[in-house]
């Protein structure tokens, strides 16, 4: 009996390498659906029911509007130096030999593997007043805890790995040949970065920042340690809509949150726009 | 003699990759280094260009050291074997790119590159192509773009690393006659590494052949072909058919063998090798010969035949099928060698000095 009578598929039809195509596409949907779109939906249409106006009013109170900016703001710090550090890192655990770098590398994981409240209390104990790094800062006139730079350092902490390990991959099956191209034309070190290695990992890289970004927008855990979280000045939008949660004022949490995930998305498909722009036309013949 | 290596060695840990390199390569001249992987050859064609560095050894460029220049330095032309091309720029900007990172002062006007590039364009027979991305070409477009890519920046030497390694056969010879026509009217001096004979004696003005890191001889291709100078050329060349021979008064001799049409060698006698082409042997019937015709296969065009004598020689040869009259099995045949080479030393173990070496590994794949 042949393949194509078993699986129903007329004969000459081009066959599938893996069978198992319907039942593993129907548990990705299931998955998709109820763990990801469903709780979507539930928080869109919860905000839905709250109506335009009072929705506008929830969002632009100012404490909702101090939070939303202390959080975009911090967050877009967190990213800006992540950007900067995590190619850096990527670069070197990819571009030179040393010893430790094993081990260096398995480290970039630990913001991924540690729980975040963890991490909120350890950097919190070292960047308050008689911690290591704090009584060094503090008295130099730069607090870390309970400022946004506080919060900044907690998102940034829990997603540089992102940048790293999107980055690395694509940095590591360069082909050599490109940049030895480069320099037999006479490109300068710089010019061969800039003009042949950056485009090259420019698509992950900016995927890798736009969800460093994102997950830095919702980072709760390692953040309400660090930032004292006073009203009007370092209280971060998703602790707000705790808050609110708390306060049985659930038009008011669903508003803020919903206003948190809208930002969320319009980064991702904003990323993928760029990404699928600067790929087009990349793909191998 | 524009380009001089001399004595260049390199290792790659405890492999002895290149050993003692001499070679001078003249102004204008095509250049093919042929040689089996792991032979050394891409090592030498890097070092040239600057990618890579000897151990010891010397090489100049019209009297100028090149080890003390960077590869941008030494302004050459390198084109990978597998192109190497930018991805992310068209056609046009890869052509262009090495006009476009020399420093402010030297750098043409925006016009006077894209003139270049046009003109590398139609000379390459891309014009159509300019606007494309690399992923939009096939293998010949490439390989097109990436000698333009190289030839912009008018260099002193064309380099190429198995130019046609990547292109299927009928693309590969429409290319490499194509490539001895831009060599001619370009006028460069151009050394490219093959590990394909016909392509490297198709191609090149001269031939040097390499193996395990030191070159083995260097020639016209006609006079490699004719007078390959040691047991490894002979056997690269297809002088599959090792016989022990022995040699007296400059005439090698042996049972059932006519070895009249060789020429006189200035050998000592005693044992040597002869090596032979199986076509150049024809098996001749003839009742009172040690041989006897003990398989027979055909092509269609060749008639391949196994002779094999009571001392247990054992000889492939290899005769038109329609001129193959009574040489079936069982047939007893004389042997007459219409070419050879010979090598002084018994067989096989005469060859054993040039074989050592073969453990060596490609350095570059």
């Amino acid at each position: 009996m042949s393949v194509a009578a078993v699986t129903g598929f007329p004969a000459g039809r081009q066959k599938r390498v893996l069978p198992g195509f319907g039942l593993t596409m129907g548990l990705t949907l299931t998955y998709v659906g109820i763990i990801v779109l469903l709780p979507v939906i539930a928080l869109v249409l919860k905000g839905a029911e709250i109506g335009p106006v009072r929705f506008w009013e929830i969002v632009t109170a100012p404490r909702t509007l101090a939070a939303l900016r202390l959080t975009i703001t911090a967050a877009a710090l967190a990213t800006v130096f992540n950007a900067a550090y995590g190619l850096l890192m990527a670069w070197v655990l990819v571009r030179y030999r040393f010893p430790g770098r094993r081990l260096l590398d398995a480290m970039m994981d630990i913001p991924f593997a540690l729980p975040t409240a963890v991490a909120g209390l350890a950097l919190t104990a070292l960047f308050s007043e008689n911690g290591w790094y704090g009584q060094v800062l503090a008295p130099a006139g730069f607090p870390v805890v309970y400022t946004i730079w506080g919060v900044a350092v907690a998102m940034s902490f829990t997603s540089i790995p992102f940048v790293v390990r999107t980055v690395q991959p694509i940095l590591e099956d360069l082909e050599p040949g490109q940049e030895e191209a480069a320099r037999t034309l006479g490109a300068t070190p710089w010019q061969i970065f800039t003009r042949v290695i950056f485009p090259a990992i420019l698509p992950a890289y900016l995927i890798g920042t736009t969800i460093a970004f994102a997950r830095s927008l919702g980072e709760f855990g390692a953040v309400i340690f660090i930032a004292g979280n006073l009203p009007m000045k370092t209280e971060i939008a998703s602790l707000l809509a705790v808050i609110r949660l708390e306060e049985y004022d659930y038009n008011g949490a669903a508003a803020i949150a919903l206003t948190l995930v809208a930002i969320a998305l319009a980064l991702l498909v904003v990323s993928n726009w760029l990404q699928s722009r600067l790929t087009r036309r990349r793909v191998p013949a | 003699m524009s380009l001089v290596i001399s004595h260049l060695a390199r290792r790659f840990g405890a492999t002895a990759v290149l050993r003692g390199i001499q070679l001078e390569v003249g102004k204008g001249e095509l250049v093919a280094l042929l040689g089996p992987s792991g032979s050394g050859k891409t090592t030498l064609l890097r070092i040239i260009a600057g990618l890579d560095w000897p151990d010891a050894g010397g090489l100049s460029f019209d009297g100028t050291d090149w080890l003390g220049k960077s590869a941008a330095e030494r302004r050459i032309g390198f084109v990978f074997q597998h192109y190497a091309l930018f991805p992310h720029m068209t056609v046009r900007d890869n052509i262009a790119f090495g006009l476009t990172v020399l420093p402010r002062a030297q750098r043409p006007g925006k016009a006077q590159i894209a003139a270049t590039v046009d003109g590398l364009l139609r000379f390459l027979q891309i014009d159509g192509l300019s606007d494309r991305y690399p992923a939009e070409l096939s293998g010949g477009q490439r390989q097109r773009v990436a000698l333009g890519r190289a030839m912009a920046i008018e260099p002193r030497v064309l380099l190429l690393d198995e130019p046609f390694g990547a292109l299927d056969a009928q693309v590969r010879r429409d290319l490499r006659r194509w490539l001895r026509g831009v060599h001619d009217s370009a006028g460069t001096t151009t050394i490219f590494v093959t590990h394909d004979q016909e392509e490297a004696f198709e191609l090149a003005d001269r031939v040097v052949v390499m193996n395990g890191g030191v070159v083995e001889q260097i020639g016209h291709p006609d006079e490699i072909y004719d007078h390959p100078a040691t047991p490894f050329v002979a056997r690269f060349l297809g002088l599959t058919v090792e016989v022990p021979v022995a040699m007296r008064a400059g005439r090698a001799q042996a049972a059932g063998l006519d070895l009249a049409a060789l020429p006189r060698r200035a050998l000592p006698d005693g044992p040597a090798t002869l090596f032979l082409r199986p076509a150049d042997i024809q098996p001749v019937p003839d009742p009172a010969a040690p041989f006897r015709v003990t398989e027979t296969a055909t092509t269609g065009a060749l008639l391949r035949l196994v002779a094999e004598s009571e001392a247990g020689c054992r000889i492939e040869a290899e005769v038109p099928r329609r001129e193959a009259r009574g040489l079936s099995v069982g047939q007893p045949v004389g042997l007459r060698i219409v070419a050879g080479q010979i090598f002084p030393g018994g067989a096989p173990s005469a060859a054993a000095p040039t074989d050592a070496s073969r453990p060596l590994k490609e350095a570059r794949p």
